[in-house]
């Protein structure tokens, strides 16, 4: 994407009116706001919505809410959701089925055009995992047509992460903290005596556009200056690392390694991981009927690896009957053969599994057991 | 699958030990209830109507457990009268809350609880349908719910398997879009261990999963139970939040009674 225009500023009344311009041009405006004591995502009506004063404080199996003295609104790190629920709902109906008079079905693809969405206050990470589903959904010779109409209309407002969580780990997956290529716009909030702003710039045409129509001043070095220390100091502020190794290798080399049985030990196969996963994909579909069996619709929902019934087969019983081994698939493929099928990883560092895993499996504790099985495997004894 | 040239299903709904709950469901199907009324000729229900069609029945609905010796007997009828046996609900499915009879002395109960004792004649458990005949699908929960049930009346006449899915209430949780309790919160919930089936309506509303639909088809007690006691339970309130509705089911009872010994 081009790198539109120069940079400018603008204050909480310029992001009030950014969620006003989107909303003015037909958008369902999807920010972060506080519901449920998490900073969810959920469709926005007004800036006085966003979670200004909130942060998160993040442990492996703990989120809580916390107040910020400071009043920023994007000091907080991944929350319960991911893009993914917006992107590639959770419930999707595919087609529908009619049996008419003369007994014959009539097949309609489903047609609800898709919405316009804008997404406002996309981490990095989460930039990067829209990528990455973008290739899971649409890069093959079976591209998904209703994924790819959201993503197509969907307007990107990226905020650069300035507040890591404990859980995160984007430096090491290369994914952040620093916005990547793939917006329409890039914030990055700025708290000082000088004030609250955003250093804001335009990543396409029709970033521009918006941003054209918003109150601003020209950046000031100063601004721009705090903006890029703020982004570099999250850098150096990683709660998790992953081991400096090959993960794809590694995921190799320890398909029978012990920690499997360790973490397995933990691990309830309630497949939280997967969902809360900005980029777990899995799918399975149900058809449903109606009492008088004259109409038929078939439903696709979210399936997790971690469900008996993901690899249950016709004649019974399912291929991955133990926990182990579905603890295993999701994290060798996440880490590991995600590469030989998509050609990238499918993690991208934001630490939600860590954060939403019940009783606190560690996806980096684990990449590093492995990695320490290994190494104490290869020493001559 | 079961209609014969044309003519329309029959459907009969039984009573067993239980609050009548989740029979009552069907006629709470409101929007529904005409459509299925249109499907199937509801032949034989008490609560509805005290006429009863004849033998046998398409599908049988059970709501109840067996606590006498006479349900024990009048649940074989039922069977060989039946093409379909469905049980609804955590009493036929489980054994309900009154299996907490199972733990204690029945006789001693009777006799605290009634004036004239002599007149009640009893088993000494609650037992679940299938304890007693074969069982073609257990609907779970206290009460079952609505679109469960009319989803299995509906697949009955498609002849098709119902979209039943015995996972946890996390994965309806997560497709909610509920943030989970346990962890932003710290609410002791049993979700995890749970099946699905609710649509996780109770940590929709900020409170823990009782597990009012049993044990799901994955569970890892050794990891679970510590989260219940990091969150506040001790001993007595993890055995007891295992004895509910579901305290007869085979896994929920095994944890009770191993947490019990500790």
């Amino acid at each position: 994407m081009a790198d539109g225009g120069a940079p400018a500023v603008i204050d909480k009344a310029g992001l009030d009116a950014l969620i006003a311009v989107l909303l003015g041009r037909g958008r369902t405006v999807i920010g972060p706001t506080v519901r449920d004591g998490a900073i969810v995502l959920a469709e926005l009506s007004g800036g006085d919505e966003l979670p200004y004063g909130w942060g998160v404080e993040l442990e492996a199996g703990r989120y809580r809410l916390r107040g910020r003295a400071d009043g920023a609104g994007f000091a907080h790190s991944a929350g319960p959701q991911s893009w993914k629920t917006f992107l590639h709902p959770p419930r999707e109906r595919q087609w529908t089925a009619e049996r008419g008079a003369d007994g014959e079905l009539a097949f309609s693809e489903e047609r609800t055009p898709p919405p316009a969405f804008a997404f406002l206050g996309v981490r990095p990470c989460d930039l990067r995992a829209i990528e990455v589903l973008d290739r899971v959904l649409t890069g093959g010779p079976h591209a998904d047509a209703r994924y790819r109409g959201r993503r197509q209309r969907a307007f990107v407002v990226a905020v650069e992460c300035t507040e890591p969580g404990a859980t995160c780990f984007c430096v090491s997956m290369g994914t952040g903290p620093a916005v990547g290529p793939g917006y329409d716009l890039a914030l990055t909030e700025v708290l000082d005596h000088e004030g609250h702003r955003f250093l804001v710039r335009a990543g396409t045409e029709e970033g521009e556009a918006v941003l054209a129509e918003l109150p601003q001043r020209p950046a000031d070095p100063a601004t721009r200056t705090a903006a890029r220390e703020r982004v570099a100091e999250a850098a150096d502020r990683m709660g998790r690392t992953m081991p400096p190794v090959d993960l794809r290798t590694l995921m190799r080399d320890t398909l029978e390694a012990e920690r499997w049985n360790d973490a397995t030990a933990r691990c309830l196969t309630c497949g939280n991981c997967t969902m809360v996963c900005p980029t777990c994909f899995c799918t399975s579909t149900e058809d449903i009927t109606d009492l008088t069996g004259d109409h038929a619709e078939r439903w696709r929902r979210w399936e997790s690896c971690f469900d008996l019934d993901f690899t249950h087969l016709a004649g019974g019983g399912s291929v991955r009957s133990s926990p182990r081994s579905r603890y295993r698939q999701w994290l060798t493929h996440k880490i590991g053969t995600w590469h030989d099928q998509f050609g990238s990883s499918g993690c991208v560092g934001c630490g939600r599994c860590i954060v939403w895993c019940p009783t606190g499996i560690d996806i980096t504790e684990e990449a590093h057991a492995l990695n320490a099985e290994r190494a104490a495997a290869g020493q001559p004894r | 699958m079961s209609t014969d040239g044309g003519r329309r299903p029959k459907l009969a709904v039984w009573k067993f030990a239980s609050c009548d709950g989740c029979q009552l469901t069907l006629l709470d199907c409101e929007d529904e209830l005409l459509g299925i009324a249109e499907e199937v000729e509801i032949s034989y229900f008490l609560e509805a109507s005290s006429a009863a069609g004849p033998v046998p029945y398409d599908l049988s609905l059970v709501d109840g457990s067996i606590t006498t010796r006479q349900d024990a007997e009048r649940v074989q009828h039922i069977r060989s009268v039946s093409r379909r046996l469905v049980t609804i609900g955590a009493c036929a499915t489980a054994g309900g809350v009154q299996a907490l009879r199972n733990y204690a002395d029945v006789a001693e109960f009777r006799a605290v609880v009634y004036a004239k004792p002599e007149y009640i004649a009893t088993l000494a458990t609650s037992t679940p349908i299938s304890a007693h005949v074969p069982v073609d699908l257990e609907l779970r929960g206290c009460p079952i719910d609505r679109g469960q049930l009319v989803e299995v009346i509906t697949a009955f006449l498609a002849g098709r398997k119902p979209d039943v899915p015995d996972h946890s209430v996390c994965f309806q949780c997560k497709q909610r879009g509920t943030p989970c309790v346990i962890v932003a919160h710290g609410t002791p919930c049993l979700g995890p261990v749970t099946h699905a089936g609710c649509g996780a309506l109770c940590p929709a509303y900020g409170r823990g999963c009782y597990g009012c639909f049993g044990p799901s088809n994955s569970i890892n007690f050794p990891a679970f139970i510590p989260l219940l006691r990091r969150d506040g339970m001790d001993t007595l309130d993890v055995v007891r939040a295992f004895r509910t509705f579901n305290t007869a089911a085979p896994e929920f009872d095994a944890v009770s009674r191993e947490e019990a010994r500790r």
